[in-house]
């Protein structure tokens, strides 16, 4: 498996990733290592979250990124859970290694920013044992509506 | 014959039709009851390469992808 980019069935077992990437690369001199974990929120009523991707172009779009952050010397990282995650779980984590704070900090944003409105991945509240679709917090892609 | 793929919540089964370009395609899913409301709101793949216009030309054995509004996280 491809440790960069990491998928899973249901929630992340966080401890386990965060671990591995520093043990992986502590050792590689980058002086920064920020992680991003997105943890589940208990709020109107529902009892999690469920998660659809499309890996082809979720595959592609990461790999884009992990050119732009190399270009910085830098290394982007990310896991992403598929299926349903329930709340007070992890979902979502992101982190970037580089050599300076600065491009870390940075990075993390934009990565994290771009993820949000660019990855095909469609998100479900779980309510009542349902996956009702969270439209009202989806993003349109760039370059939606071109069949309309 | 192109293969039609929707993703994510628009929950149908893909299509095989037989077209040149996107723009038929656009008039083949206006037709379609469940499929028209998302039109407006779709981003739109082939081969897996997002595609930015309407006028694109399609071969046989392509993959067109219909991927509705995103919320990872």
């Amino acid at each position: 498996m491809n440790n960069q980019l990491q998928l899973f069935e249901g929630d992340l077992p966080v401890e386990h990733i965060i671990n591995s990437w520093y043990d992986e690369f502590r050792n590689s001199n980058y002086g920064a290592i920020i992680t991003f974990v997105g943890v589940v929120r208990d709020e109107n009523g529902i009892d999690g979250l469920s998660f659809d991707i499309y890996e082809p172009i979720l595959n592609s779009w990461f790999d884009t990124w992990q050119k732009k952050a190399n270009e910085k010397n830098a290394l982007v990282l990310m896991a992403h859970s598929k299926g349903d995650v329930l709340n007070h779980k992890s979902s979502y984590i992101a982190a970037v290694c580089s050599p300076q704070r600065r491009v870390a900090l940075e990075l993390i944003d934009e990565f994290v920013e771009d993820f949000k409105k660019s990855a095909p991945i469609w998100k479900y509240d779980i309510i009542k044992g349902e996956r009702v679709y969270a439209r009202h917090r989806s993003t349109l892609i760039d370059g939606a509506g071109i069949l309309s | 014959m192109v293969r039609i793929d929707f993703l994510g919540p628009i929950n149908k089964d893909s299509l095989h039709v037989d077209i040149q370009n996107l723009s038929e395609l656009s008039e083949i899913l206006k037709q379609d009851e469940l499929v028209s409301s998302w039109l407006g709101n779709c981003a739109v793949a082939v081969n897996d390469m997002m595609i930015s216009t309407k006028d694109f030309t399609l071969n046989d054995g392509d993959k067109v992808s219909l991927l509705p509004p995103v919320c990872g996280g």
